[in-house]
């Protein structure tokens, strides 16, 4: 048996060294979590815009370029506030963010993913960036979101539109707005077995990438679910320009539905290509021959002209919807440059203030502040109706279009007509299906 | 059978790009020496000349029309080409809806002046040089024409439609008995195919039966006895160089309706009409038609899914794959001459 002889004092003593042995690492964690890369030290906030300037998908980032001006002036207290105004969070009140002038930098992504973490590293390291957003490319996406990821700032994507973005190659840094594959795939099935029947047969032509996979995946998982056969699935290099070897034996597989997986470049010629066959002009299996584009954007519906028209697919948002937060927006838009917003521009619009905001709320411009105030944030006003911003995968989850090619449009950028409003509640999924791992957010520094 | 057909008649359209583009790249190393990267830019520029005598076709004034709004609520503004106004709505009308035929006539002094100035303000001066520093200097120029094509009409593709007469296709497979809906064919590359042939036998006369066309051919196979005996045979072989670029220029007016024109497109086809010069021989105009042809021909047998399936990727190395065989049983390509780049 042993007998310990501790005095009140001893203990007092002993509690209050080990009290403090305890606090030390605490101190030093808390010290570190409040340096991160890119904190702002003077009046004004960096952020870093990073669009294809060059390269095929120029003219889209164009259009982004001119929402992130725009967001900025409206953010700084500039214009007419646009969605400001109609936004249900209010933490912004036209003075920047947490008081600093906001600045920003821009990169030329090229459409390339080298090019594009190039620039995205230049506008971090040189220039003190402390979010990077833009691009229109999930290969893109992808790539600067890793980056931001190892960097420590906040990855806001541009327009990318694969599952794998907040799928398997998802970050705890990187946030998408967007929709995806798998949204367009579950907003079109309906409608398209509503106008073309659930006994047809779909041939598909799918661009040989990431994204063309997963949004083949996505459509014909969805349209089989509904009844419709896939005869066949082809795919197609990237760098085709001209796809009538792809399309002439499109008649002679039975198939009655022609599904192009394309976006940009692509879709622009294989829907022309399609068109001059005059498959749409046929009758198989006793239905008329139809096309679909999953991926719709207004944009790229002007270089395929009147080929569009009455083809059916899928788009994140379109300016002539006629919410308060949309029409703001296109006012604000079409005011300062003349013709209305594209859906790229409308997608990166609305992540700035959504980051602008999240910082706001958290009081801070740390990345892990900021990913804390954005995971599951509800909000509305913004363009989509109620929307998400899902935690578990940092997926905007909100209301999906099913839109249509116009059949007399009314002028250049009226190409589209909204058919139906596809409910958030129809375009939900569980998180675990594409794998992947958030991770832990990283302040860096 | 049937799909052997349409492989066939799909390969003619695109093995008619290929051919006249590897003619006049043919035309201008043959007379001139000269490894033309940019010649891929003039195809482009080509396309182009469609694209812009469409929009000076359809250049319009404002008229506001009070019935209609615009995106913003504003009274909408009506645009009215001037052709319209000058010869009234349905002439205008057809006029625009034939602008790329027409672009013909617009096309052919414009590529003729652009070689001109092109050989006298920049590739004359590297007649001497290393082939190496004529392939840097023309594809820069290329990356320069694309990057000011870009710069004025934008990044995405322009919509060129055919004439209203050309659009859709006909039934060939019910010509040839087979069932309906087999062999189907664009009017508009049947058209295409049939131009690309006037083109490609037009400029064969011209050098075989004209006595400029001679005394080309006899430069390009002796060009300092032909000089020694007092023709002024560089003055000659410039106007060939303008020839070459009007003949790619054209390739691209008539290629505008068939895959929407952009900045990048001469790139696109550049590197394989190189591969169709080298198969079908250095120096020979016949061989660059033909491998032109068989090319294209190939490459669309190898889009064919069941050929896909037995060899995965086969469609996008097959033109190389064949140029590698080409070169390994016959060198000097298909149809090349003794001598011709074997310095």
């Amino acid at each position: 048996m042993t007998k310990t002889n501790m005095s009140r004092r001893g203990v007092l003593k002993s509690g209050a060294v080990a009290g403090a042995g305890l606090a030390v690492p605490t101190i030093f964690t808390a010290q570190s979590a409040a340096a991160y890369t890119n904190e702002p030290t003077g009046s004004t906030v960096t952020l870093g815009f990073n669009v294809p300037q060059s390269g095929p998908y120029a003219d889209e980032g164009a259009d982004e370029l001119r929402a992130y001006e725009l967001a900025v002036e409206h953010i700084n207290g500039g214009g007419d506030g646009g969605m400001l105004s109609t936004f249900s969070s209010k933490a912004l009140d036209g003075t920047g963010i947490l008081g600093k002038k906001v600045e920003y930098v821009t990169g030329d992504t090229q459409t390339k993913s080298d090019a594009a973490r190039a620039s995205a590293k230049s506008m971090i390291e040189k220039d003190g960036a402390v979010m990077i957003t833009g691009g229109s490319s999930s290969g893109v996406a992808v790539a600067v979101q890793a980056l931001c990821q190892e960097a420590g700032v906040i990855f806001m994507a541009g327009l990318t539109h694969s599952n794998d973005t907040t799928g398997k190659d998802k970050r705890a840094n990187g946030f998408r707005h967007f929709f995806n594959s798998y949204m367009s795939g579950a907003a079109l099935a309906p409608i398209l077995a509503n106008n073309y029947g659930k006994d047809r047969k779909a041939y598909h032509l799918t661009a040989d990438y990431n994204w063309g996979y997963t949004t083949e995946e996505a459509v014909r998982t969805s349209t089989e679910a509904m009844g419709w056969e896939t005869v066949a699935a082809v795919k197609t290099p990237l760098t085709q320009t001209d796809f009538s070897s792809y399309i002439a034996p499109v008649l002679q597989s039975g198939a009655d539905v022609l599904v192009l997986n394309h976006y940009g470049g692509n879709m622009v010629n294989s829907l022309t290509n399609a068109v001059q066959f005059g498959l749409r002009e046929k009758q198989v299996n006793g239905h008329n021959f139809e096309i679909i584009v999953p991926l719709f954007s207004r944009l790229m519906a002007r270089g395929a002209g009147a080929n569009i028209k009455g083809i059916f697919g899928s788009a994140n948002w379109h300016w002539s919807l006629q919410d308060e937060g949309s029409q703001a927006f296109v006012r604000s838009f079409g005011t300062k440059y003349g013709f209305p917003p594209s859906q790229a521009a409308h997608t990166c619009y609305v992540q700035t203030l959504l980051y602008a905001d999240a910082c706001q709320r958290a009081g801070t411009f740390n990345p892990c502040g900021v990913s804390a105030a954005l995971e599951d944030f509800e909000f509305d006003g913004l363009g989509n109706g109620k929307t998400l911003y899902r935690g578990s995968d940092h997926q905007c989850f909100k209301d999906v279009l099913v839109v249509k090619g116009k059949e007399n449009p009314t002028s250049e950028f009226d190409l589209l007509e909204i058919v139906e409003i596809t409910p958030r509640g129809q375009v939900e999924y569980d998180a675990s299906i594409f794998g992947g791992n958030l991770g832990a957010c990283n302040g860096g520094a | 059978m049937d799909a052997i057909i349409l492989q066939i008649l799909n390969g003619l359209d695109k093995g008619s790009a290929y051919a006249l583009i590897a003619l006049g790249l043919t035309l201008i190393f043959g007379t001139l020496g000269v490894v033309n990267f940019a010649h891929g830019a003039l195809f482009m520029i080509g396309a182009f000349c469609a694209v812009t005598l469409n929009k000076i076709l359809t250049l319009s004034h404002t008229v506001i029309d009070p019935t209609k709004t615009d995106f913003l609520g504003n009274p909408a503004k009506i645009q009215v080409p001037y052709v319209y106004d000058i010869f009234g709505e349905s002439a205008g009308a057809s006029i625009i809806d034939w602008s790329v035929p027409l672009a013909i006539f617009f096309a052919i002094p414009v590529m003729i002046i652009i070689g001109f100035i092109m050989e006298r303000g920049l590739i004359k001066h590297f007649y001497k040089r290393p082939h190496a520093d004529q392939i840097l200097v023309t594809f820069g120029l290329a990356i320069v024409l694309q990057e000011i094509i870009k710069y004025y009409y934008g990044a995405n593709p322009i919509p060129t439609p055919a004439p209203a007469a050309f659009k859709g296709s006909f039934d060939f497979g019910a010509m040839l008995g087979f069932d309906p809906n087999i062999i189907i064919y664009p009017y508009w590359r049947l058209v295409y195919f049939c131009f690309a042939a006037l083109i490609i036998g037009a400029v064969f006369a011209f050098l075989q039966f004209t006595t400029f066309g001679m005394v080309v051919r006899a430069g390009m196979a002796d060009r300092e006895t032909v000089g020694l005996l007092g023709i002024d045979i560089d003055k000659r072989f410039t106007i060939m160089f303008g020839l070459a670029a009007a003949v790619a220029g054209l390739a691209g007016v008539m290629y505008g309706p068939i895959n929407a024109p952009n900045y990048h497109m001469g790139m696109d086809f550049l590197v394989l009409s190189f591969v169709v010069v080298v198969v079908g021989g250095m120096g020979s105009l016949p061989g660059a038609v033909a491998a032109g042809f068989l090319l294209g021909i190939l490459e669309s047998f190898a889009s064919m899914r069941e050929v896909i399936a037995f060899i995965p990727g086969i469609n996008q190395v097959i033109i190389y794959l064949v140029a590698i065989i080409i070169l390994l049983t016959r060198p000097r390509g298909l149809m090349g001459r003794k001598g011709v780049m074997e310095d």
